[in-house]
């Protein structure tokens, strides 16, 4: 592993020391985030799939009912029946925290306007009604699927990157430092030793002078 | 900021139906159009449902939206039925958060 390039300092000892002491509680603290992110994850991933799979089938079968009886009128009628819808969708949504990270929710909200059909039932086939009342139900899951896939999303997005800081810290940033303290460790017992010895030396000299 | 509707991309027979419910549909007919027509709805719309079909052709775009709050970009089966690519999506989210699929791989 590699060293860091620092002088082998009692100053730079208490620094690395120090530097060790937040990167061990950095890791610590972000794997403790990694783990309830992802279970946090989990409840939505399965809630996730399970509205995907619910809403698939149902969405496809009622554009095709939808195309069925389309095909009994003509297009330019039924274009002309959707053409100029009722009433307007709109959501609300805001931005809720999951573990610092931001996710939207979103609901919808109901207009004023409560008729659902656009258009004269005269001048087009029953089955529309039902198709378009039968999508009209399916919106407000599809507005909830879009909720918990972005929160998904968003969710896999952060755990990444958090997996990642995780790994460096682990990986890169801790031993790194250990390695370094060590070193600095040993270089300063060494020049004690050194210091040691040659004031062993000098004392020596010293005596062996004062005998003559 | 998003503006608090929903948009449809897709082909005509598919999003017909949604407009509707009084959520505003747009078809796009080529790859450039449906790439060039997302880009434009991403800054108004908070939710845009685009069809599997046509999400399929534009993965690096879908990605961008991914790590933002808004807008939400959901692919959904079109009338032709689902290609699984909504599902995939999935997966993919569970590999790139656990490192593997070990949800729904076994089914």
């Amino acid at each position: 592993m590699a060293r860091l390039n620092v002088n082998p300092t009692r100053m730079e000892l208490g620094k690395l020391k120090n530097r060790l002491k937040t990167a061990v509680r950095g890791h610590k603290l972000l794997k403790d985030k990694s783990d309830e992110t992802i279970r946090q994850f989990m409840i939505y991933i399965k809630e996730n799939r399970r509205l995907r799979e619910e809403i698939e089938g149902e969405v496809t079968s009622s554009l095709r009912s939808f195309l069925l009886a389309s095909a009994v009128n003509s297009t330019e009628i039924i274009e002309e029946a959707v053409a100029m819808p009722s009433r307007t969708v709109r959501l609300q949504s805001s931005v809720k925290n999951i573990m610092s990270i931001s996710v939207p929710t979103i609901a919808i909200e109901e207009g004023e306007s409560t008729d659902l059909y656009p258009y004269s039932f005269a001048s087009v086939s029953s089955e529309l009604d039902a198709s378009i009342a039968n999508l009209s139900e399916l919106l407000v899951k599809l507005v909830r699927l879009a909720e918990v896939e972005k929160t998904c999303n968003m969710l896999a997005d952060e755990i990444e990157k958090n997996r990642r800081r995780v790994n460096a810290l682990e990986y890169v940033m801790i031993p790194e430092l250990q390695e370094t303290i060590k070193y600095i460790t040993m270089k300063l017992g060494e020049n004690e030793r050194a210091n040691t010895i040659r004031l062993m030396k000098v004392k020596d000299m010293i005596n062996r002078e004062r005998e003559q | 900021m998003p503006n608090n509707r929903i948009a449809v991309i897709g082909d005509k027979d598919s999003v017909l139906a949604f407009k509707a419910l009084g959520v505003d549909v747009f078809d796009a007919k080529t790859v450039f159009d449906a790439e060039a027509r997302l880009k434009k709805l991403a800054r108004e719309y908070s939710v845009i449902f685009i069809t599997e079909d046509i999400a399929e052709t534009i993965p690096e775009i879908l990605a961008r939206y991914k790590a933002r709050p808004y807008p939400a970009v959901i692919p959904i089966p079109g009338a032709q039925g689902t290609t699984g690519f909504g599902l995939k999506g999935i997966s993919k989210d569970v590999e790139k958060a656990i490192g593997s699929d070990i949800l729904f791989n076994n089914k």
